[in-house]
Formats: structure tokens, C-alpha cells, sequence
């Protein structure tokens, strides 16, 4: 395999330098994190590079951190080149009042739904967009599902003290 | 929606109407609604959406230990439910670090192959009937039952099977079980020759799907397509090769591909894939036979803080009715981290991306489902073809509307 991860890893460090915040590898796949205004910027180069190649978007997801005091919000790409079989993971985070990042839908069709998605859960804007709608709510919903702030009943809660099951 | 469009050219009324395909008609194999735009019978432009019977899974998952969550996986792609719960199985033992042996791994396949084999049956028994050939479903229906009465015999369970544990399956394949998938292997050869000749002798069915519905490899991988939909496009990507799982990597087997992408191609992709499948599952066979010592009789992990105890222990142990309890309850220590695990479902790559903060359930769990991808290009599937072809587009691409809006 000719791809390296300390490839992909001094690339993205010559192109980006200190802008890229992390460089973790965790359960066999390179993290990498960047600030949200460079996002289009850190995808078009792992896109367009020949030795990166990362052309495939497996994935666009969110996630609710509400304990980071401003960047709340992560967007979480899963990138993939095929051809070196080589899958990196890519986030940003942004702030949730203000959770605007730049849409991957001018590089990756398949980004549309994913982000209309992600939108629809998280409340994340993905500016430039097409079409940002929600997707599998309803659309008078004025609240955004995914996030913490809305939890379920937690089904393993600890205030039922029932010793008899050694708990 | 605007009438200001630019038509085909060659058209003769220059109005389109607008026509609401689904939510529920029976062409639509679920909760969608396709607003197309038509100019006489030809298809102008189409917005499709997704219908709101969202069961919000994920939501769900951030409340409930792992083993609670296979439930749930069941009901994603509900015509190859083994292979979801596989994937999530996986999915818990590449967190918490669990090896299977390798007649575990064996029997994933065996399962796991056979699911595939019933999804793709009735994937494309369904293409046969969106083009008015109705007997091809009806046919195969009864050998779809032989494949659910061997999970039954495996799990106890037909649709949404629970089939298997983390580590392993829950008890041994007995040999009922054994010879069920005996027999499936020596009938269904010859009942797939026959479906298959029986669709490509009809004269309707070929020309219908022939050059409808095709893309080309450029888009379908700008699209996210994978599995059938993108081999049937010329790409060679599956999961089960690339990045194998559940020891796929001992197989010898090929991966078909078509050329044009077309409906016609995703249909015979799938075709194909059932006899390698046939052939993957003879082959595990034999492997099974030739495990030597503890290997050949090891149906699970030796993973006690996650495998759970078995069931006659269970009811007759007071200690493996505690560890069962603690296990499903999720009182056993769960690593932190994040994990992105996918398998070859049968309608493409089935991802399951989980963060875990070490707590008792996920911090955030996300399927990424196969056929939520596909649906967005439906517009550019059907732009300019017939209203009939657009029909059979949307069963060729084999949405499960379960699996769509998780």
C-alpha cells in the first residue's frame, strides 16, 4: 500500500501547518482537525492532491458536545480513497450559536442529504447549500433532536437501588 | 414547483404537469414521495423526499448499552437483518477489543452470506414485478423460507433475527441447522438459473431495463453509491474485499461488475453475487470441517465481561443470571474512543461510526446507511427518461425505507 499515514500526516502539515489542530490515530483510522473556516480548503486538497486522493465521502455526520464552551458543534467527515484503500476521518468544530460552516456539496453529491441531515439534528447551517431543509422531520419542528439538551429517559439510571439484582 | 423550465427538446406540449408519485403507491416500496415533473410521459425533473416515519435510532443508542442497541439494527435494512446486527457485533468488538475464533468467524459468513442472498432475491424478484413479470417473485418466495427457517434454527428469529452476540453466537449451529443450509445449497442453484433465464427470455423486461436508469462511475462515486448500484457502474469496490472483516480474507471469490450502470446491470450484478455468495458459503463449509482441536468447536469469544451467559445457565444459575443482568445493563467497563466499522451490506457499505466516552451507553452512534445515499440521485437517475422507467429505477436502486430514515 503506497499511502501512508506519515504521508497523509506531512502533506496536510506542508499545506496547512499549525492550522491543522490535531493528528490522532485511534482504532486504525487518522483524525484530523481543523478550524472550520479552512474546512472546504483541508477537503478540496485531500480531494485533489493525486497522491491523496481521498475522493469518496463515505460519511458526513454530526456531533453535540455541550460541555466545549464554544465549539459546541463538530462535523465529522469520513473520507475514503479507493484506490490506496486508505479512509481518514475529518472534523470541524463550530460554535452553536452561531453553527455556520461551508457546504462540501460543490466537491461531493453525496454530501447534499448527509448535510441536509446533519442540519435537520443538529442545527449545524451549511452555508452555500442548495437546498438546506430538514429531511426527516417534519418541517414546522423548531428544535433540533440530536442535540444533549433533549435527552431520552435514561434507560440504565442508577436511582433504582435494587440490591437484590447486586446492583 | 416552477413552470419555467427548459424542455427536451422535441417536446411537443410545452406545460408540464405535476405528478406525485407516493407517498405510498405501490410502486414506491415505502413512505416516498417522488414530485415529478412530467412533459407528456417523459420525466423533466423530480424531487424526491423521504417519508417521515423516522424512528430516531440514534437518538435512541445514546441511551442504551450495546446490547440493547442490536435491537434496533434489526430494523434498518429488515431484509438482511443478520447482516446489520453482524456489523454492529463487529462494530462492539473493534471498541472493547474482542477476538473471535475463527469458526466464529466462519459462521458470520455462512449468516451473513445467506442474508444477502435473501435481500438480493427479493430486490430483484421486486424489479421483475415493477415491470409487470410477477411470477419470478412468487417463485422465489418459498426459497427466501428456507433461508429464514435456518436463522430460525440458528436464533430462533425469521425477520428481525438479534442473530449472534458480541464474540460470538449465542449457542452452537446444530446439525438441523447444518443440514438446512445442506439443502438450501442443493436446491437453490438450480432455482436461480431458472429466475435468472426466466427474466432474461422476457422480451419486456429486457427492454425496459436496459438503458434506463444508468449512471456512469464518475457520478455514482460522487454520489456515495456503493455496493451492487456501484459495481453495476464498472467500479470494483467492496467492503468484504478491501477492508475484510469476519475473515473474508480466506475467500476466494470475484466480485461482478457491470458497465453501464444501468438498471438492467444492477439487476445482474446482484444475480451474480448470489451464486459467489453460494460459493462463499460452500467454502466455509469445508473450512469449518478442516478446524482442528478447541478451534473447531469454539462458537464464541472468551470475553466473559461482554459475551453473554448462556441461556440454560441463565435460568438454572444465580451467577450467570447476575452477569447476564450486569452485561445487558451495561455495568461492564466500556473503553473510550471513536470507531468507524463497516460492512458489505446487501445494498453497499453499511457503516456504523461510534463515540464512546465511557459511559455505559454510546456518546454518539450514526449508521451510515447505503440506501439514504442513493436516493438523492434519483433525479438524475430518471431526468429524461419515461414515468414507467422511473418506476423500476427506484425498486433497482433496493431502498428499504427502514433502513433510509434511521
Amino acid at each position: 500500500m503506497g499511502l501512508t499515514t506519515d504521508h497523509i500526516k506531512s502533506r496536510l502539515t506542508e499545506k496547512f501547518g499549525e492550522q491543522i489542530t490535531s493528528m490522532e490515530e485511534s482504532y486504525g483510522m487518522l483524525s484530523i482537525e481543523a478550524p472550520k473556516e479552512i474546512n472546504l480548503k483541508v477537503l478540496n486538497f485531500l480531494h485533489d492532491e493525486a497522491d491523496l486522493g481521498f475522493r469518496f465521502l463515505t460519511d458526513l455526520t454530526g456531533v453535540h458536545y455541550p460541555d466545549r464552551t464554544g465549539e459546541e458543534l463538530a462535523v465529522v467527515y469520513h473520507l475514503h480513497n479507493l484506490v490506496e484503500n486508505v479512509r481518514i476521518r475529518f472534523r470541524v468544530y463550530t460554535s452553536i450559536d452561531q453553527p455556520d460552516v461551508f457546504t462540501a456539496t460543490g466537491l461531493f453529491s453525496s454530501a447534499n442529504w448527509m448535510e441536509r441531515e446533519t442540519y435537520d439534528f443538529f442545527g449545524i447551517r451549511f452555508v452555500g447549500h442548495p437546498n438546506l431543509k430538514r429531511i426527516l422531520n417534519v418541517d414546522e419542528m423548531d428544535y433540533f433532536p440530536l442535540r444533549k439538551e433533549y435527552p431520552l429517559e435514561d434507560q440504565t439510571r442508577r436511582d433504582k437501588d435494587d440490591d437484590m439484582f447486586g446492583r | 414547483m416552477s413552470h419555467n423550465i427548459k424542455l427536451p427538446e422535441g417536446s411537443i406540449e410545452k406545460q408540464t404537469i405535476t405528478l406525485n408519485l407516493g407517498p405510498t403507491h405501490p410502486a414506491t416500496h415505502g413512505v416516498f414521495q417522488n414530485i415529478l415533473e412530467l412533459d407528456g410521459e417523459r420525466v423533466v425533473s423530480a424531487e424526491q423526499t423521504v417519508g417521515y416515519i423516522h424512528r430516531a435510532f440514534e437518538k435512541i443508542a445514546e441511551r442504551r448499552p450495546l446490547y440493547q442497541i442490536t435491537p434496533l439494527t434489526d430494523r434498518l435494512n429488515y431484509c438482511s437483518s443478520p447482516i446489520n446486527n453482524m456489523g454492529w457485533h463487529l462494530t462492539c468488538e473493534k471498541l472493547l477489543g474482542v477476538k473471535t475464533p475463527k469458526r466464529v468467524d466462519y459462521l458470520r459468513v455462512i449468516v451473513m452470506e445467506l442474508a444477502r442472498i435473501a435481500d438480493h432475491l427479493i430486490c430483484n424478484s421486486i424489479v421483475g414485478v415493477d415491470t409487470g413479470a410477477y411470477t419470478g417473485f412468487l417463485y422465489v418466495m418459498q426459497y427466501r423460507e428456507l433461508i429464514y427457517e435456518i436463522y430460525e434454527e440458528v436464533c430462533g428469529s425469521r425477520l428481525t433475527t438479534n442473530i449472534g452476540r458480541i464474540g460470538g453466537f449465542e449457542r452452537d449451529f446444530n446439525d438441523i441447522a447444518f443440514q438446512k443450509i445442506d439443502k438450501f445449497l442443493k436446491e437453490y442453484p438450480a432455482v436461480l438459473k431458472e429466475f435468472i433465464s426466466l427474466f432474461e427470455r422476457n422480451r419486456i423486461f429486457m427492454e425496459r431495463t436496459q438503458g434506463s436508469g444508468g449512471i456512469g462511475a464518475d457520478r455514482a462515486l460522487n454520489y456515495g453509491f456503493t455496493g451492487p448500484n456501484l459495481r453495476a457502474a464498472g467500479v470494483d469496490y467492496d467492503v468484504r474485499v478491501h477492508s475484510p472483516y469476519s475473515s473474508y480474507e480466506d475467500f476466494d471469490f470475484t466480485i461482478p461488475t457491470g458497465t453501464t450502470g444501468d438498471n438492467f446491470d444492477r439487476w445482474q450484478v446482484r444475480n451474480q453475487e448470489m451464486w459467489e455468495s453460494l460459493s462463499i458459503i460452500e467454502q466455509a463449509l469445508r473450512k469449518i470441517q478442516d478446524l482442528k482441536g478447541e478451534e473447531a468447536t469454539l462458537y464464541h469469544a472468551d470475553a466473559p465481561a461482554y459475551y453473554l451467559p448462556e441461556k440454560k445457565d441463565v435460568y438454572t444459575k444465580m451467577e450467570a443470571l447476575i452477569y447476564h443482568f450486569k452485561i445487558i445493563m451495561g455495568e461492564s467497563e466500556m473503553p473510550s474512543g471513536e470507531v468507524y466499522q463497516s460492512v458489505e451490506g446487501a445494498n453497499g457499505e453499511l457503516g456504523f461510526y461510534l463515540i464512546s466516552d465511557g459511559g455505559r451507553a454510546p456518546f454518539r452512534l450514526h449508521f451510515r446507511r447505503p440506501c439514504f445515499v442513493y436516493y438523492q440521485s434519483f433525479e438524475e437517475l430518471v431526468k429524461g427518461g419515461m414515468l414507467s422507467d422511473a418506476v423500476i429505477t427506484l425498486s433497482s436502486l433496493n431502498l428499504i425505507a427502514g433502513e433510509m430514515d434511521a
